[in-house]
């Protein structure tokens, strides 16, 4: 069965038009090369590049990876060349290639953040920028930005205070706060245009024959398909406080079904990561999928499947069941 | 070099017992074209709604040109993922990514070559013998495990070496000790030009030791822990020494598995070199 092309799939991250809803998540899809010798790119809704630091970063000692039921615990800490690399190597080359670009950034203090958005603020290619507020702050003793809604909102603003205004500003939450909600809240009054949601939440694994912490790093971030109902609840929870804001889904999401279940929360995109390691091919696959199941449903737009699982339960329903 | 991998749904062929290993052998002709000698696949395990997502690593074994192309390769059973892979029987489908990773390079002109493997590690080194004697190179093996039953592909060295030396650690076949152990010997008896290794990492490292002390190049094929093979993860990384002379966390899967020994910093494995490149401040780093 092909239905290719008969449900509008574009999403819209503020002013911002991508043609279909599916983006890869942030660290999980490498620099594009990689990814671009089984999937076209320019296909996706849009490429998140993995964070970019100021300076190259080597990341954690190995063992970084451990698997565990239906997930996977990384503690790759950021590994990266650092923005001037990224900016003459690898954003030319994914701008050359026409694909839209959201680049994810990562600091340990406002100001770094701040000037991160600077020095990407007069490059081509930028289509979205993503804060990463899963980042220790190097001024509150390590504490996550994500962690502290204040803080959390400083960055943003200072972020959007240097980014073109034609650039929206995408502030990533952590599922593992005391309330998304109220974080969500405090980035939008400081100048998120759009919120992506489940950063990895912290998690950890003992080898056992070892008698060690399997990675290296002690604990890790937490992701695929263990993390997905996390990522409905905050999907949901949000959507709920903040209807007009778009969020970008994400939290292993490795089918069509899958990226439903994040538009029905309240998504209005959904990006794949995880899923990419074990199916290089999972954007195009979860796209045909998720057209399939919307075509199924009847529904002509993308749009209007957004958020819909909120829609009251209807009392006529009861009556008649009961007549 | 740049060789375009791909995913595909391979046939199981078949699936035998060697030893203490299995061998399983995939229909896949566009992975089997592709594929070079040092190259390696990844298959996902546990079928369509999997609870084990990374995908399991595997050096090539064999190609052959059988129903328009198979792969082989060779595993031990580890865990979930492997023991599902060992329970396949023939005509079952495979989801394979292929051929991925730096080929062992060869070199231009006819050379003494001794090939050394560690136990299922030898398997990559058959198809490289072939390409080797294809272009007028002497092969001289040396293979080894912690028992004879570990020992891989002994018979098929014995046919297509020179000579072919044997170690195990118990003792139970060739010589008692690991294959470091002889390699020097054999280096000096072949008058041997390049090694060429697969295997552990210690086995790797004691291999390069024994090169450079002899001064001749070492192309060792590491093993890491790799999550998707593909490049994506940067979970497979090692630090290794780049032509400028900077350390950089490389990983295995796409700038490798095949490296210079001699370029590979296997003692500081499993650490992040104070001097490599972006290596946390405050250590008396680069800064």
């Amino acid at each position: 069965m092909t239905t290719t092309g008969t449900v509008d799939l574009r999403a819209y991250l503020g002013h911002v038009e991508l043609p279909n809803p599916v983006l890869t998540a942030s660290g999980c899809a490498g620099m594009g090369r990689e990814l671009a010798q089984f999937a076209d790119l320019t296909r996706l809704g849009a490429f998140a590049t993995r964070s970019i630091t100021m300076a190259p970063r080597a990341g954690r000692p190995t063992p970084r990876m451990a698997e565990t039921p239906s997930g996977l615990l990384n503690s790759v800490g950021l590994q990266g060349p650092g923005i001037e690399a990224f900016l003459e190597e690898e954003l030319p080359w994914l701008a050359g290639h026409g694909v839209r670009t959201i680049v994810s950034i990562g600091g340990g203090s406002v100001a770094e953040f701040a000037a991160l958005a600077r020095r990407l603020a007069d490059a081509t290619g930028v289509t979205a920028i993503e804060v990463n507020l899963s980042c220790p702050n190097i001024e509150d003793r390590g504490r996550l930005f994500a962690r502290d809604g204040s803080s959390a909102a400083e960055v943003v603003a200072a972020v959007r205070g240097a980014t073109r205004y034609d650039v929206p500003v995408i502030a990533k939450l952590a599922p593992d706060v005391a309330d998304v909600v109220a974080v969500a809240r405090s980035c939008v009054d400081g100048g998120a245009d759009a919120l992506s949601m489940i950063n990895t939440p912290q998690g950890m694994a003992i080898d056992v024959d070892a008698m060690r912490p399997a990675l290296a790093a002690g604990s890790g971030g937490l992701s695929g398909p263990a993390v997905r109902p996390l990522a409905v609840r905050c999907v949901w929870q949000v959507h709920a406080a903040l209807p007009g804001v778009p969020i970008i889904g994400m939290g292993g999401v490795l089918t069509g079904r899958d990226a439903l279940e994040l538009i029905l929360a309240g998504a209005c995109a959904v990006a794949v990561g995880t899923a990419l390691f074990h199916d290089p091919n999972a954007c195009p696959r979860i796209l045909r999928e998720l057209e399939d199941l919307l075509h199924e449903r009847g529904f002509d737009r993308l749009a209007d499947a957004v958020g819909l699982a909120h829609r009251p339960v209807l009392r006529n329903d009861l009556k008649e069941s009961s007549l | 070099m740049a060789v375009t991998p791909v995913q595909v749904t391979g046939t199981v062929l078949t699936i035998r017992r060697v030893d203490a290993y299995h061998a399983l052998t995939v229909v896949a002709p566009a992975v089997a074209d592709r594929f070079r000698p040092g190259h390696f696949v990844t298959v996902s395990t546990g079928g369509p709604a999997t609870a084990t997502l990374t995908r399991r690593a595997f050096a090539v074994h064999d190609v052959k040109p059988d129903y328009g192309g198979t792969v082989e390769f060779v595993f031990t059973v580890r865990g979930a993922g492997t023991s599902w892979l060992a329970a396949r029987r023939a005509r079952d489908t495979l989801d394979l990514v292929g051929p991925l990773g730096r080929p062992f390079p060869l070199p231009r002109d006819p050379c003494r070559c001794v090939l050394v493997g560690s136990e299922y590690g030898s398997a990559s080194l058959f198809a490289l013998a072939d390409v080797l004697q294809g272009r007028g190179c002497r092969i001289d093996f040396v293979l080894g495990a912690a028992s004879a039953d570990r020992v891989f592909g002994a018979l098929r060295a014995r046919r297509i070496g020179e000579t072919t030396t044997l170690t195990t650690e118990d003792g139970s076949l060739g010589m008692r000790g690991q294959v470091a152990d002889v390699l020097a010997g054999v280096i000096a008896d072949t008058r041997a030009d390049v090694v060429y290794a697969c295997g552990p990492r210690d086995m790797l490292r004691a291999v390069t030791a024994v090169a450079i002390e002899l001064d001749i190049p070492a192309q060792v094929s590491v093993e890491e822990a790799m999550a998707c093979g593909t490049g994506l993860c940067m979970t497979c990384v090692l630090p290794v020494i780049g032509d400028d002379g900077v350390t950089r966390m490389v990983r295995a899967c796409a700038e490798g598995p095949v490296f210079r020994g001699e370029r590979v910093r296997f003692e500081d494995v499993g650490t992040i070199p104070f001097d490599a490149l972006g290596a946390p401040r405050g250590l008396g780093g680069m800064g």
